[in-house]
């Protein structure tokens, strides 16, 4: 998935206006048929990195979620940074955009386009362009979470 | 074991679906897309509705962005649960903290090394 767009507010309505023009009939059904496919298959992928650890390496199921989130993220990474992800992802859209592979993509995408603008604020900064809001947003909501378990434990649930 | 793999291929597949037609459908850009999964997958794991469907699903329910935010939400209603409400305050970062700093490092690491490219 592209995540240009996001880095450039101005251009926003022009680009969808120009995405439109470019494809007039979205085939709905076959983007939806591509992103089953894709985002089966990485889902794929980490159920089988899940049982690696659980398995032969021989983690608790906890510590096993954690080795596969980050070996999946590593894989994001680093195919965004050789050029494959983006690749993957023009044919994919959200298929490759909603694992958390695409949450990786979406923090080196970006940055990667910022290099010449220095490696703190440049990369440093752009990295959190669609990762700052996804956790900003992730982090708060877990905290309504905590509390409502609070109320719920005083309320003696 | 094929079994496993079906289910996880069907049911991250379609999860992936609900993504595209938001994408298709509304003028949603990737991003919002991400940040709403993530919410959605915190509402949903509070709501306690979450949690079976990463029993019956596995990596189909928990690779998703929505099994993100399932992390989040658990992390905090444990925290809440052994140290009340900084437990709930630093319970999600704590459990998701795996996968953000692996994020964080690995993703700046490639932007670091690839320099800008042309893209597709």
């Amino acid at each position: 998935m592209d995540f240009r767009q996001d880095t450039d507010k101005r251009n926003q309505a022009a680009y969808a206006a120009m995405v439109k023009q470019a494809s007039p009939n979205s085939p709905i059904l076959l983007n939806c048929l591509k992103a089953f496919l894709v985002g089966g298959i990485i889902c794929c992928i980490g159920q089988f990195i899940g049982q690696l650890a659980r398995g032969p390496l021989e983690m608790d199921a906890k510590l096993a979620g954690s080795f596969t989130s980050v070996v999946m993220v590593f894989i994001g990474a680093t195919l965004t940074g050789v050029g494959i992800y983006d690749r993957i992802g023009t044919w994919a859209g959200a298929g490759s955009a909603v694992p958390i592979t695409g949450f990786a993509n979406s923090m080196v995408s970006p940055a990667i386009e910022f290099n010449r603008e220095g490696l703190i604020l440049g990369t440093g900064a752009k990295i959190f362009t669609i990762a700052g809001p996804v956790i900003t947003c992730g982090v708060t909501a877990s905290l309504v979470a905590g509390i409502i378990e609070l109320i719920r434990m005083r309320l003696g649930g | 074991m094929l079994m496993d793999y079906l289910i996880t291929f069907g049911v991250g597949g379609l999860i992936c679906v609900v993504g595209q037609i938001l994408i298709d459908k509304t003028s949603m850009t990737p991003a919002r897309i991400l940040v709403v999964f993530v919410t959605a997958g915190v509402v949903l794991s509070t709501l306690g509705l979450y949690e079976p469907l990463v029993e019956f699903a596995g990596a189909g329910a928990t690779i998703p962005l929505t099994g993100f935010g399932h992390t989040l939400a658990q992390g905090a209603i444990e925290g809440a649960r052994e140290h009340g409400l900084l437990g709930a305050l630093f319970g999600g970062l704590n459990a998701a903290a795996a996968g953000i700093s692996a994020a964080v490092i690995f993703g700046y690491l490639n932007a670091v090394i690839f320099s800008a490219r042309t893209k597709p």
